[in-house]
């Protein structure tokens, strides 16, 4: 989209509203995700964050954010937000608070809260049409526990909890579906390997106002078992193959924001990663890894 | 003016959130706690409060709220009851740490399982570590005046810690007593406009929170200031109760003690049954009997030297606990008994009676069953066993009803 402030690539390099010098892992999806969301959004916000991997950016007594942070905790980042958002109404409202002073509220979680323990707490902030951020990094596991399955894992993957040689043997929700089942003010699917479609969708739900829902799928070297500096090749594949489709719901619509019409196969993407190893060694296995694509392939001929 | 009206507990408290001029009230329903959010959220929407209800959809989400909001710079007001206090005891303990002020009611009601709708207070002495203040009420008054000094204390700058105001669910929250409700401008002036002190987020003054530490010496620190800052709350409590009772004429000491001055035996029990105990020291006395009652109002912080100070000289005491812990036995008993052991002084034989469990009744009779006992031990001259409060009937048609049920195997 052309109305936004950011054009092309070098526009993304004007703002920096995230210190460096953290203790995340090198080459870690989900720190470039919060860097580019941190970016786009400005200065003037407040960050309520249940445990998970980035729970470690702001320690005792630090914090890389230019903006003010809350942790809460894994269940409730969402009630949070909603506790923090009604505070700051009621302050403009009865004067204590200038509207200049007003912050934007993104609630900052990982998978296995998004999916799984924050859930309840997020859909009814949606039900309540809350004007909120809610940014999940989503590196398929419970990152910060050592990368265990999560209602994120996708099928076949290792984890901790899942090494046998079937990997995971659970489906991944469709947790875009169960926001949008909500019908939340904007919902999206993005990625940081993808900078230009991500800061258009961010830069679209600052428009509006209500729940604005972004999931990131963020590559994490430490759980995925892959080299650092693959995390953007391994992010722009997920989205080549079609694993990780890049969409929006707004007015009631789900729009896919890029289509890819020669699909890489799926085994590029998951070849690079020490968690899907076993597809291929000892030896293939085109079961599992036919398995895989078809999804894919179901998946786009669905839509 | 100043009037008097026929309230419930849980109106009583309703009233001491709006007369201390709320911002904001984060709830969930709960027997025996409803009627409270009911009756604030009927005032806000005929518009006689100027506050904000969400309702929350569950106590952990609630909770969090209340925390998140009073970082935000509003002042706050909750309450629970029971399961509701254990489905957010996470953020119960999390948000002392927070160092922000809010006050919370907690209705009494016993624990599951079996489940039960009715009073004891296990679920809010689960909360007893979490660095949370408590106030014990034992009227409809204490409840509403509770609620006012409550947020005295935990706006005080050296405190900021959330204040747990309890009432017992049923005997209080369902029965009506004359309250005087207080003028609101007076409250306010007893209060102050809201000061948030260093809590609010702002475009030009960011601030975290809730951060984490990655060494135990930061973490020992932060743990021992909460610690310091609610034990200075018994200071804090006297000064905030000393001028409620120039503003408004009623007096709250940390512990009230009935009858103590010449007593040779009292009870020592917290929450509405006590008002019985009360009523069979009367009769007691009426046959010779010194005893009297000692009610602590606060357990969080613990009034361990005023306690030594009334129990000082006095030969038996009975520790009724509504609550049990199991595998020990009543809680308070632990309390009082620990705030005793090495101390110097002349202390009483003490006795652990546990009863109220699920709102099981304290008769009069048992209370006087209790004293005698009591005299029996101190002329032995030792500790008695824990006891159940529970009588030969009792036992008979619980084994009654199971016959006819056919649940038991013989
Ligand atoms: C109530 C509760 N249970 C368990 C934990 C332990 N825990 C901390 S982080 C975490 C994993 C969170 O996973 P996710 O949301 O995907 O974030 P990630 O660690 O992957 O960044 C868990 C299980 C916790 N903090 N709180
Ligand atoms: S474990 Fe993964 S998500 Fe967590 S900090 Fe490391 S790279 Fe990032
Ligand atoms: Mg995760």
């Amino acid at each position: 989209m052309s109305e936004g402030l950011i054009k092309n690539i070098k526009d993304l390099a004007g703002e920096h509203n995230l210190a460096s010098g953290t203790s995340i892992c090198a080459g870690c999806g989900a720190l470039e995700t919060v860097k580019l969301f941190c970016d786009i959004l400005g200065k003037n916000t407040v960050f309520v964050n249940a445990a998970g991997c980035m729970t470690l950016l702001a320690i005792y007594p630090f914090t890389p954010f230019s903006g003010s942070w809350l942790y809460t905790a894994m269940a409730s980042a969402s009630a949070g937000a909603q506790g923090i958002r009604d505070a700051l109404d009621i302050l403009i409202k009865k004067g204590r608070l200038s509207a200049a002073e007003d912050l934007k509220v993104i609630v900052l979680t990982g998978d296995g809260s998004a999916y799984g323990m924050g859930l309840s707490a997020t859909s009814a902030a949606i039900d309540r049409c809350l004007d909120f951020y809610y940014l999940c990094y989503n590196n398929e596991g419970y990152g910060n526990t050592g990368h265990q399955d999560s209602a994120a894992t996708p099928y076949g993957a290792r984890t901790a909890t899942s090494s046998s040689g079937a990997g995971f043997i659970g489906r991944k929700k469709d947790l875009f579906s169960i926001w949008a089942a909500h019908k939340p003010a904007y919902l999206a699917t993005v990625i940081a390997a993808e900078p230009m479609d991500f800061a258009r969708k961010v830069e679209t739900a600052m428009k509006i106002k209500g729940p604005k829902m972004f999931i990131s799928l963020a590559p994490c070297p430490t759980g995925w078992h892959y080299e650092p500096h693959q995390t953007v090749s391994i992010g722009k594949l997920a989205v080549q193959t079609g694993i990780w489709p890049l969409k929006e719901y707004k007015d009631g619509k789900v729009t896919h924001t890029k289509v890819i019409k020669e699909k890489l196969p799926v085994e590029e993407y998951l070849k690079l990663q020490g968690r899907f190893e076993h597809l291929f060694t000892p030896e293939k296995n085109l079961v599992l890894i036919n398995e895989i694509q078809s999804s894919v392939d179901q998946y786009w001929i669905d839509i | 003016m100043t009037h008097q009206i026929l309230v419930t507990g849980n109106a009583a408290a309703a009233w001491g959130a709006r007369l201390s001029s709320v911002d904001y009230i984060p709830a969930f329903p709960i027997t025996p706690q409803t009627e409270i959010i009911e009756t604030l959220s009927g005032w806000i929407n005929n518009g006689e409060m100027d506050s904000h209800l969400t309702m929350y959809e569950s106590e952990h989400s609630m909770i969090t709220a209340a925390g998140s909001a009073a970082t935000a710079g509003v002042r706050v007001f909750t309450a629970t009851s029971s399961q509701g206090l254990m489905y957010g005891m996470e953020m119960i303990f999390a948000i002392p740490g927070w160092r922000v002020p809010f006050v919370l009611v907690n209705v009494s009601r016993g624990l599951a399982s079996p489940i039960t709708l009715e009073c004891d207070h296990n679920d809010i002495l689960a909360a007893r570590d979490s660095g949370c203040i408590q106030i014990h009420c034992s009227t409809c008054q204490e409840i509403l005046d509770s609620v006012i000094i409550g947020y005295k204390i935990s706006e005080h700058i050296k405190i900021r810690l959330p204040v747990i105001v309890n009432l017992d669910g049923f005997y209080l929250s369902f029965t009506r007593e004359p309250v005087e409700i207080p003028e609101q401008h007076k409250v306010i002036q007893y209060l102050g406009e809201y000061n948030p002190m260093n809590d609010i987020y702002s475009a030009s003054a960011p601030q975290a929170r809730g951060l984490i530490v990655l060494v135990g010496s930061q973490y020992s620190y932060f743990r021992y200031q909460a610690h310091l800052a609610n034990l200075k709350a018994l200071d804090v409590y006297k000064e905030a109760a000393e001028e409620f009772t120039l503003q408004f004429g009623r007096n709250y000491s940390v512990i009230e003690s009935y009858k103590i001055d010449d007593a040779e035996y009292c009870f020592i029990m917290v929450g509405s049954f006590s008002t019985k105990a009360k009523s069979a020291a009367d009769l007691l006395r009426s046959e010779g009997w010194r005893i009297g009652l000692i009610r602590p109002r606060l357990i969080r912080p613990f009034p361990s030297e005023e306690l030594r100070i009334l129990l000082s000289g006095i030969k038996g005491a009975a520790v009724i606990d509504q609550n049990i812990s199991f595998g020990k036995g009543g809680i308070l008993y632990t309390e009082i008994t620990s705030a005793l052991y090495g101390a110097d002084g002349n202390y009483p034989v003490t006795g652990s009676f546990i009863g109220g469990l699920g709102g099981r009744d304290i008769t009069i009779d048992e209370f006087i069953v209790i004293a005698g006992e009591m005299r029996e031990y101190v002329q032995k001259g030792k500790q008695p066993d824990t006891r159940l409060l529970f009588t030969e009937d009792e036992l008979q048609q619980i084994k009654k009803i199971q016959l006819i049920a056919g649940t038991e195997n013989s």
